[in-house]
């Protein structure tokens, strides 16, 4: 069966349990899906699950027919790409060097014509071909989200996982990033997961929508039946309203409970 | 990403931006690889006997033209030292680049770990009580405990890192501790030590170029032809590094295992360096900022111009260490801090950006 499947997922450290039992429907290709939960819900560990980065026994990650945990480590994440939230550096490197990096993804020492053009085409398509000779200690916070961002989608991956891939942007640019995600997505037909803090972005853009709390899935399906789902208001600690917008979208209002 | 919006007009332009700043970073290093071509045969020159610069040169391509004397001069006594300071030169810069890629920390140097003080504890041992690590050396024993000590000094610390985690902060932190314990028991010796010793031991410590010999400098080279190949196929790993630990390790990389392995490397050319030509910690540190801020920190540039950087100060350092005053050899660790710091400032002045802040 096409898509990604997770089953049985545990994880701790040490004795501390951070997920718990997870599982979750088949993601379907060409779908995005919006991974949504208070903080330290594990979002995070959830993702590094997923791409092999922590080890987790007995689990099964199932994508596309294959079964993760039988590839090495390397392969898995070039099939999985997995981009991590935070991104600190201040090398001598520029926004073409760092997304050359990821276009290599580690193989041998030569960069050929075609890695050349298709970073080249991922930093225009990515809206930020004007940074690409900066040097990436100089970047704004957003700037350097925008460049992880476009790390992630020059590879071609069987599943993204992008780690709250707006946080340190301004609105014009989550909707662009977020927009970009998706569309990307779609034309590779491939599995898409977002872990979103911004409930409407998560209703906006999102297929699907999966809540996480304390290290387990609360609740999953369409956004309005999971934003509807009294769960999402327990977990949180607040009140949560409804109301359709201008533009017949769903809108999601918190309230200090 | 859409793949059908692009403006291929754009993208083609940001490719051959790219390009060129490859190309420009491939001639430089070409540049600087003449330069040292040049050093060498100056090096050469430099000193009693005249020799010229263009018949040298035709000596060292064809050693059939040459006079007895000019075959002694210059194969014999000169060459040695000269190419000993150029492949000396690159370990050490070659090293100090990757020990600040592997620690993230722009102040490491091959010797951050205590290397350098355990070589000399090493070489110490070896003066002051005549012990010899490893019995049967002949008179090249200082030489060997000064190595073994440096190598022993590694194991350790790999040891702890093992135990206890492989973080940059546990890593510089125990080679702070090897590198007190090292100072201590060094100056234990010296204060039981001689008048004549002691002064053989500052001498060591202070370096020279004047004990090589062509099996030093082939032993020297087949150490870096083994350690090098290995930093060249991690180069895109070691360049991730560079971006933060989770982001290399979210593009495949080991970060553990190639911090170990790195590791090994720099101290298997930091050791051997330091045990032929004493305690000359400048190069490692200075070579690699110098290489950062010409061709950047992209492995593939930024290797190659490490270790050129490295052997063209101490190629420089020996030619100086001869000119200064005639007659008269200076200790080379004395000089390399002379000549390289001011060409470091005025790089440091002239930057577009601090890339360590």
């Amino acid at each position: 069966m096409s898509g990604l499947t997770v089953k049985n997922l545990n994880f701790s450290y040490g004795s501390h349990h951070i997920l718990k039992d997870v599982a979750f429907d088949t993601l379907q290709k060409g779908q995005l899906t919006a991974l949504i939960g208070p903080n330290a819900a594990g979002k995070s560990t959830l993702f590094k699950c997923i791409a092999g980065l922590n080890t987790s026994r007995d689990s099964s990650v199932t994508l596309n027919d294959t079964d993760l945990s039988t590839l090495s480590g390397q392969e898995r994440l070039r099939r999985v790409c997995f981009m991590p939230q935070f991104f600190a550096a201040n090398a001598a490197l520029t926004v073409f060097d760092v997304v050359m990096m990821a276009q290599k993804q580690l193989r041998g020492w030569r960069v050929s014509d075609d890695d050349t053009k298709a970073v080249a085409r991922a930093l225009d398509a990515g809206g930020i071909g004007h940074l690409a000779e900066a040097y990436v200690g100089e970047l704004s916070g957003g700037q350097a989200q925008m460049v992880s961002v476009v790390q992630a989608l020059v590879r071609q991956s069987e599943a993204y996982l992008f780690d709250e891939p707006t946080s340190a942007l301004d609105l014009r640019h989550q909707l662009q990033v977020l927009s970009r995600i998706r569309e990307a997505i779609k034309n590779r037909d491939a599995i898409g997961m977002v872990a979103l803090h911004d409930l409407n972005l998560a209703a906006h853009f999102a297929d699907h929508l999966i809540l996480i709390g304390k290290g387990e899935i609360l609740a999953q399906g369409r956004p309005d039946e999971v934003l509807r789902d009294p769960k999402i208001a327990e977990i949180y600690g607040v009140d949560i309203e409804l109301s359709t917008g201008p533009r017949e979208d769903l809108l999601v209002h918190a309230y200090a409970s | 990403m859409s793949d059908q919006t692009l403006q291929p007009s754009v993208a083609d332009a940001l490719a051959i931006g790219y390009r060129k700043r490859n190309l420009k970073r491939f001639l430089l290093v070409c540049v600087a690889a003449t330069v040292l071509f040049c050093t060498v045969v100056i090096d050469v020159i430099t000193g009693p006997a005249d020799l010229s610069f263009l018949r040298t040169i035709h000596v060292i391509f064809d050693p059939s033209v040459a006079s007895s004397k000019e075959s002694v001069i210059i194969w014999d006594l000169r060459l040695p030292v000269a190419l000993l300071a150029v492949v000396v030169g690159a370990m050490l810069g070659a090293a100090g680049a990757e020990m600040q890629t592997i620690l993230n920390n722009p102040l490491a140097d091959p010797f951050t770990l205590g290397l350098s003080s355990a070589a000399s504890f090493g070489a110490a041992l070896a003066i002051v009580l005549g012990w010899s690590v490893i019995p049967g050396v002949g008179s090249l024993f200082v030489t060997v405990n000064a190595f073994i000590v440096a190598m022993g000094t590694s194991l350790t610390l790999f040891a702890f890192t093992r135990l206890r985690g492989v973080s940059p902060e546990a890593m510089i932190l125990v080679g702070i501790a090897m590198l007190f314990t090292f100072n201590a028991l060094l100056s234990f010796l010296q204060y039981g030590a001689s008048e004549i010793q002691l002064a053989q031991l500052v001498f060591w410590q202070m370096g020279s170029l004047a004990r090589a010999t062509w099996p030093k400098v082939g032993i020297c080279l087949v150490v870096l032809l083994i350690v090098l190949p290995y930093f060249v196929r991690k180069t895109w790993a070691l360049t991730a590094l560079r971006m933060g630990e989770e982001k290399a390790a979210a593009l495949g990389v080991n970060v553990s295992f190639l911090r170990l392995t790195v590791l090994a490397g720099v101290s298997l050319l930091a050791a051997v360096a330091v045990s032929f030509v004493g305690a000359i910690a400048f190069v490692g540190l200075v070579g690699p900022h110098i290489a950062r801020m010409i061709v950047g920190e992209d492995q593939r540039g930024f290797l190659p111009f490490s270790a050129l950087a490295g052997a063209l100060i101490l190629s420089g350092t020996s030619i100086a260490s001869k000119a200064i005053t005639p007659g008269i050899v200076y200790p080379i660790g004395m000089i390399t801090s002379l000549i390289g710091i001011p060409f470091f400032i005025v790089l440091i002045m002239g930057q577009r950006k601090r890339h360590w802040q």
